[in-house]
């Protein structure tokens, strides 16, 4: 079974990437973009039977930091 | 006074935090790697370099808060040993939980590489003692992740308590109230972002950073 993690950064915190992405997509012209956030995607190759609560615990512990950022689990 | 430099691969300034603290305490530093589970007995200091440990995968310092021998550093620690971060090691010490806050992507995007003016803000703790609170010191700066974070309760806390010892005196990476260093409730561990270590000769440059290691060495010898 295989699992993705999303890592974002929590709202309100700043985003300089995020930043520099929008600006970016602003010089090549495209208009109607409000706002950028970059984020990081986890994919996970695991046993069989692996439950939510053991990927969140692996989140917690490592994957996100959760000072400034928050996941989300999706299990496939 | 007995010290020693954690080595984690990718670190990249344990032999300038070595020499200086060799030249300055008179004793040489042992080097304690990584993947060690026990710290060597009877230390006074134990110091995380700067450098890009584990390549800052995941995250700065992630990786390597989660090594083996970071368990026995947050033991010593919470025992009231003097550790001090420099850079890659404040972020360490941040993954790790020995301080609060986050160290992210400098507001500029940039690399910032050069000296920088700090501002002493509290000369009452066991690393700034040798400065005067107020005073404006010249300490370099190379990071990529240097702009601290964290929410305003706890930025709100670390001000209240003292405990933000140094402050950028001008704009360098978009920390939160300009933040450059910062110490634990105890006290006994400081994570900063500069680099003392690399100003400790009026040979090569300057010499603020040496009075960190003096200052040091009169309060745990």
């Amino acid at each position: 079974m295989k699992a993705r993690v999303t890592v974002t950064l929590k709202p309100g915190v700043l985003d300089p990437q995020g930043r520099a992405i929008h600006n970016a997509l602003g010089g090549l012209g495209f208009a109607g973009v409000n706002g950028v956030r970059q984020g990081k995607v986890i994919e996970l190759d695991l046993a069989d039977g692996t439950t939510e609560a053991e990927v969140a615990a692996m989140c917690g512990a490592l994957l996100a930091n959760p000072v400034i950022e928050t996941y989300r689990i999706e299990l496939a | 006074m007995k010290s020693a430099v954690i080595v984690f691969p990718g670190s990249n300034c344990d032999r300038d935090l070595a020499v200086a603290l060799r030249e300055i305490t008179g004793v040489t530093p042992l080097m304690v790697w990584h993947r060690d589970t026990h710290l060597p007995e009877g230390l006074d200091l134990i110091a995380l370099p700067g450098g890009f440990s584990y390549g800052d995968y995941l995250r700065s310092g992630a990786m390597s808060a989660r090594s083996p021998v970071m368990a026995a550093v947050v033991a010593a620690a919470n025992d009231g040993r003097a550790v001090l971060g420099v850079c890659n090691g404040f972020q360490v010490l941040t993954e790790a939980g020995l301080l609060p806050g986050a160290l992210m992507r400098n507001a500029g995007l940039d690399f910032v590489c050069r000296d920088v003016l700090l501002r002493v803000e509290n000369s009452r703790t066991a690393f700034s003692a040798r400065y005067d609170t107020g005073g404006t010191i010249r300490i370099p700066v190379a990071h990529h992740d240097g702009n601290f974070t964290a929410d305003d309760a706890t930025l709100d806390r670390l001000e209240g308590e003292g405990r933000v010892v140094f402050r950028y005196a001008e704009p360098v990476n978009g920390s939160a109230r300009d933040i450059a260093g910062i110490v634990n409730a105890g006290g006994n561990v400081l994570g900063l972002m500069p680099h003392p270590e690399r100003l400790i000769d009026d040979d090569l440059g300057g010499s603020d950073g040496r009075r960190m290691f003096e200052g040091l060495v009169a309060a745990l010898s």
